[in-house]
């Protein structure tokens, strides 16, 4: 566990993650796709032009001066592994943007569970809101409230039973 | 007597495309498929592909079924004929369906075989219990008929099916115990594997089922560690209580109507088993038939897709419809070629090696 933990931090830090500056700026896409599979749907659906792949079975690359943080991304990724993040929400929370394909769907400012990448439960979350893009809207696009030191280890959410008796 | 210039058997992807292409060229196509609607597995995949623009990265497996068979039924060169099962290929060049419990022939001057593949099986003890299931009966139960086939699933193998239809089961509401896979490694794509990571399913490597249990259906497995030999380990036993085993262990082509006219085939465990040979344009060794799709070697529908462009287009060019045909094949040989050159593509392009001609 802090093994992988340790490897999925180093792998952020080393080639995800943009500049300290750059997060303080705003929100930012994270393309946590690590291996070379044939998808491009990254770069096709991005409107900036800042996601590029060499060949198509290269890793994405994001272009974070030219990255709005648009979170097309997010719903246009057949694997399901590009998130937004924004660090300047305020002092205390952040921003998590990740695409969600369940039913029933939480409302906005419905409080859910947050989890990492494994599933477990990290913290209570706020949904703050829902977006639909491209694909007729099958793929949400939901954007939680997380606090500041979770915003890199929040990457799925479970709603609560009692808010959906 | 039927007659058409070009058949295709199967409408999968493979199938769709090649009777597509080959139309596109002027060929009079005829498409049969044994299924009462086209699209083959594509029907029962509800998540996003990958791929380029050119194989509908982004859709839905569902949705582009629904794309590739509009534009089957729209176009006047080619005749669908659903309902309709091979029965066998003879050496005059006959080809015998059964359709709608009607005995039929046909002829054609080309044939592009576009059968698809089977699941593999297990054995283990009780597998003939009912709740044990091989993966695509779940995806038919579950996706076509809106059937659960049951509420708790211990799935087998971690290759890109059984990661898939793990995540089609949670999105259904059903709980899914674990799944384990006698490798080491998870075989599937990682994106596929994390998306079951962050909803907690546990994924166990070196690990194989043992044996089912239950009175009257599947009722849990017993599962187990196994060593580099395949060997269970002592004292590592697990206990799993499920009411659905899932079997996602690997397809093999279904080339067996071939098989009667003598193609050469080879067997070659990277393609899934036996494997017809081919040359470039994937004509066998039978001059005028042609294969395309899982049939020639078990691969992504993406690739399923170009090669059913290659089949298609090759097949009319033998029968004089010539139009652009060098271009047109570069290109979607290109294409094809991108598509496998990633790592994951490995071991198919091992295997293509000992099939090409």
């Amino acid at each position: 566990m802090t093994e992988e933990k340790t490897e999925i931090e180093r792998s952020l830090t080393d080639d995800l993650l943009p500049s300290v500056e750059r997060r303080k700026e705003g929100p930012y896409a994270l393309c946590e796709c690590h291996q070379r599979i044939p998808c491009n749907p990254c770069l096709t659906s991005c409107p900036t032009g800042a996601v590029s792949l060499d060949s198509i079975n290269d890793t994405p690359e994001v272009d974070f001066d030219k990255c709005a943080g648009c979170k097309q991304c997010v719903s246009a990724c057949p694997g399901l592994a590009c998130f937004v993040i924004d660090e300047t929400y305020s002092t205390d929370s952040a921003l998590v943007t990740i695409p969600y394909e369940f039913l029933p769907l939480p409302e906005e400012g419905e409080t859910v569970n947050g989890l990492d990448r494994k599933g477990n439960f990290v913290k209570e979350v706020t949904v703050k809101n829902i977006d639909s893009f491209s694909d007729n809207g099958k793929t949400k696009v939901i954007t939680v409230i997380v606090p500041q030191e979770a915003v890199h280890q929040i990457r799925n959410i479970e709603i609560r039973e009692e808010n959906h008796g | 007597m039927l007659t058409t210039e070009i058949v295709v058997i199967g409408g999968g992807p493979a199938g769709m495309n090649s009777a597509l292409a080959a139309a596109s060229q002027g060929a009079e196509v005829t498409l049969l498929d044994r299924n009462w609607e086209l699209g083959g597995q594509l029907v029962k995949q509800t998540h996003k592909f990958f791929g380029s623009e050119n194989q509908f990265a982004g859709e839905r497996g569902i949705d582009i079924a629904e794309i590739l068979s509009e534009r089957v039924h729209d176009n006047s060169r080619i005749t669908v004929r659903k309902n309709s099962s091979v029965l066998g290929i003879y050496h005059d060049g006959v080809l015998t369906f059964e359709q709608d419990d009607k005995y039929k022939k046909l002829t054609s001057r080309q044939t592009v075989v576009a059968t698809g593949a089977a699941e593999k099986f297990l054995s283990f003890t009780n597998n003939d219990l009912p709740g044990v299931y091989g993966a695509g009966a779940v995806q038919t139960l579950m996706n076509q008929q809106g059937v659960l086939p049951g509420k708790n699933v211990l799935i087998i193998g971690a290759g890109n099916i059984g990661l898939i239809v793990a995540y089609q089961l949670l999105q259904a509401g059903v709980s899914v115990e674990a799944i384990i896979e006698a490798l080491p490694e998870i075989g599937g794509y990682e994106v596929h594997r994390d998306k079951i990571k962050r909803m907690g399913v546990p994924i166990l490597t070196s690990h194989s089922i043992k044996k089912a249990y239950g009175e009257e259906r599947v009722e849990g497995a017993i599962i187990g560690e196994i060593d580099s030999s395949w060997s269970f380990i002592d004292g590592t036993k697990k206990d799993f209580k499920a009411d659905v085993i899932c079997l996602a262990v690997g397809l093999s082509p279904l080339i067996d109507l071939l098989h009667p006219l003598g193609l050469e085939i080879s067997y070659v465990p990277n393609l899934g088993g036996l494997a017809p040979k081919r040359d470039e344009y994937l004509e066998t060794t039978i001059s005028g038939y042609f294969v395309a799709g899982d049939c020639a070697g078990v691969e992504e529908a993406s690739s399923a897709m170009m090669e059913g462009n290659i089949a298609g287009l090759s097949a009319a060019n033998s029968i004089g419809y010539k139009k652009s045909f060098q271009e047109k094949f570069r290109n979607n040989r290109d294409e094809l070629r991108k598509l496998r050159e990633g790592e994951t593509a490995k071991e198919v392009r091992a295997g293509l090696g000992e099939v090409r001609l």
